[in-house]
């Protein structure tokens, strides 16, 4: 009944939607989970490198070097919002970080509009990725989406040595566990936080250059993108990057196969009027269902991190 | 100070009594990925009152813009505001349906003219119509019923339909299908404001229908023609689409809109003095290109200039300025432009075509594909 050549699309369309909530997801769990900080402005971070990347192909004329470029001005971006913004707020209850990271987007969105204009900017991909690579069974899928889920591949790999194998990881992986006992020890705990928050924003980066080729530019466009983000950290545990992988992956082939195929499965139990009505929204709600679920029956999360 | 302020009360107490101003609350979406499409609204409408002299029907205006952030309830709040504190004489601006829908009841509630410049929802052209509605755009089926009709005259057999799952999106597939007789293969509704189309277009290739028909307005249609683009079907499934690609998106969308058809009620070079005029203020006062929204709001400003000076500034004689909307007394930009009974237009509609000119990316008009119509939902409304 189902295409397998449909099938295999949409698995590939799942995999790369998974892989942009994991550039995402990582840069979140890992503030939450080791500075305690909810951090909502997470999303305009993602638009500020989207803007940035647009911003210096417009300059430059070239995808790579506005990506090599956009990392690290995200990364500073991300940095400054700590020391000015965040620093003061580590002893504060959640909600007030909410409050004032809520503040940060409505601050972000204005300032993108005073120094962009309010229409969306244009990105191109880079040429040799503007095609279409061609894979058994007859599929064409667009290189640069496949682009996407190599970066984020290499960004999971060189996340797992960075908090695997190196002294930096080892301290971020204490301060998950036991963040009083990582600043008893000596470490110096205010440094740490400004590098994982700066790590936390160049992720955040990247994802949101990545997405300026696919998706428009424009203000506004990191909080659809941060919903689903926090649903993955939910599902995939706080604090735990292997969980923001697998969750991530998890949430979009959910929500890429809900979209796809929900509506045709109702249709054939439903009438069409009945099934058109209700199966685009029951394929949005899919994956909040999913996050009822792992709340109501393992609220630590599927994969949680471990010692937290 | 409490003398200061008394004196100012006084002063405030004083202006209605002068009566020479009159109030228009001015409501759209200026936030958020749409933002753009109020911007063009508001823009063509405060053109609109320059061009007739910087006063509406001899009244000095005093525009009051409030944002809907393209969301039902804060579109009402809005409504209820300016009927209330600011007791507006006019509300007109309106992009998206579904705030249309929310404010359209308590506005012709307290028999407050509602000039739609964009939106016109099927559910208020029929049974709901009002005698205190009049749309300076179109019925939302319109222009979708225009490109039903092109593809149907084409020849296309088997077309496969996609639009944002509101009103507005629903008017888009009811208004295609007026016209059109061939084969819908499927007609798939998607969130509003949904980012990325990768899951609809793999499905959409695998049934392999003969054109796509999409409507996809600002941010939406950005996003939906770089993906189909991306996904190098263009060549096997051709792409029409109404208000998906126009001067609010081309700019993002790039080198991927040339060679796109729309329709639409107005273009950028149709020929007649007030649209020459209209075009040329435009790009000199904003230095941008109008888009269709633009030009409606413009007319929306010419019309509400007419109906006063009709009634001599008399802003209480309602039954007048009713009369004098409905003669419709203006020069449109869209040239031919007259009311049915329902408050919407019967005016034509046109194929455009995205073209790359001196560099800029323009619509220009392809021909006329109906003349004079008049929507589907009048003979449902009482009105005479």
């Amino acid at each position: 009944m189902i295409d397998p050549q449909l099938l295999a699309f949409q698995a590939l369309n799942g995999l790369q939607l998974g892989i942009m909530l994991f550039l995402m997801a990582a840069g979140l769990t890992l503030v939450f989970g080791i500075m305690n900080l909810i951090n909502l402005a997470h999303g305009s971070l993602y638009m500020v490198g989207a803007y940035l990347a647009a911003w210096f192909q417009g300059c430059t004329g070239s995808f790579l070097l506005a990506a090599l470029l956009a990392i690290p001005a995200t990364l500073l971006v991300g940095v400054a919002v700590e020391i000015i913004v965040l620093r003061t707020l580590y002893e504060r209850e959640h909600l007030d970080q909410v409050l004032a990271t809520f503040g940060l987007i409505l601050f972000f969105n204005e300032a993108v509009r005073v120094i962009w204009g309010p229409s969306a900017l244009f990105v191109t991909p880079p040429d040799f990725l503007s095609g279409q690579v061609e894979l058994p069974l007859g599929i064409s899928y667009p290189s640069y989406r496949f682009a996407i889920i190599a970066v984020g591949l290499a960004v999971a790999l060189f996340l797992y040595v960075l908090i695997a194998r190196t002294r930096i990881g080892m301290l971020i992986r204490a301060g998950a566990s036991n963040r009083a006992m990582v600043g008893a020890l000596g470490i110096d705990v205010k440094l740490l936080y400004t590098a994982v928050f700066g790590l936390g924003a160049a992720l955040a980066g990247v994802a949101g250059l990545m997405a300026g080729p696919i998706l428009s530019v424009e203000s506004g466009m990191g909080e659809p993108i941060l919903i689903l983000t926090f649903v993955v950290i939910v599902i995939g545990g706080i604090g735990s990057i292997r969980g923001a992988f697998l969750a991530a992956v998890l949430i979009g082939v959910i929500d890429t196969m809900g979209r796809s195929f929900l509506p045709g499965l109702l249709r054939a139990a439903f009438n069409p009027s009945i099934a058109n009505a209700v199966g685009p929204a029951l394929a949005s709600m899919l994956i909040y269902v999913v996050m009822a679920l792992v709340l109501a029956f393992r609220p630590q999360g599927l994969f949680p991190a471990r010692g937290a | 100070m409490r003398k200061m302020l008394l004196a100012a009360a006084a002063a405030l107490l004083a202006m209605p009594a002068a009566a020479q101003s009159v109030k228009i609350g001015f409501i759209a979406t200026f936030s958020g990925p749409a933002g753009t499409l109020g911007q063009h609204l508001y823009d063509g409408f405060m053109l609109g009152i320059d061009d007739v002299g910087g006063k509406l029907g001899g009244l000095i205006p005093e525009v009051i813009k409030e944002d809907d952030q393209l969301k039902p309830d804060v579109g009402l709040q809005a409504a209820q505001k300016l009927l209330q504190r600011d007791k507006v004489d006019f509300i007109t601006g309106i992009v998206f349906a579904n705030v249309m829908m929310a404010i359209y009841q308590p506005v012709i509630d307290s028999k407050t003219f509602l000039i739609g410049a964009n939106s016109g929802p099927s559910p208020i052209a029929g049974a709901r119509c009002s005698p205190f509605f009049f749309s300076s755009s179109w019925q939302n089926d319109d222009p979708h019923a225009a490109m039903g009709k092109y593809l149907q005259d084409k020849g296309v057999k088997r077309v496969y339909l996609m639009a944002p799952n509101y009103q507005a999106g629903k008017d888009a597939i009811s208004g295609f299908k007026r016209f059109f007789r061939g084969e819908i293969v499927d007609e798939v509704y998607t969130a509003v404001n949904q980012p990325d189309y990768s899951a609809e277009i793999a499905t959409l290739r695998s049934a392999k229908p003969d054109a796509l028909y999409v409507f996809y307005p600002g941010g939406m249609g950005i996003n939906f023609v770089k993906q189909y683009a991306q996904a190098g079907l263009v060549k096997t499934i051709p792409l029409y689409s109404t208000f998906t690609v126009d001067a609010t998106t081309v700019a993002a969308q790039g080198d991927a809109a040339i060679g796109m058809f729309g329709t639409a009620s107005w273009t950028v070079d149709l020929k007649n003095p007030a649209n020459e005029r209209f075009v040329a203020d435009f790009r000199k006062k904003y230095n941008y290109e109008p888009a269709t929204y633009a030009a409606q709001a413009y007319d929306a400003a010419q019309m509400i200039d007419a109906a006063i000076k009709a009634v001599h500034g008399n802003l209480s004689d309602k039954d007048g300025l009713r009369a004098a909307f409905k003669k419709a007394d203006f020069k449109s930009v869209r040239g031919p432009f007259r009311f049915n009974n329902n408050g919407f237009p019967i005016q034509s509609y046109y194929l455009y075509e995205v073209v790359r000119e001196d560099g800029k990316l323009l619509e220009l008009n392809r021909g006329t594909l109906i003349t004079d119509l008049a929507d589907a939902y009048a003979k449902d409304c009482p009105l005479k």
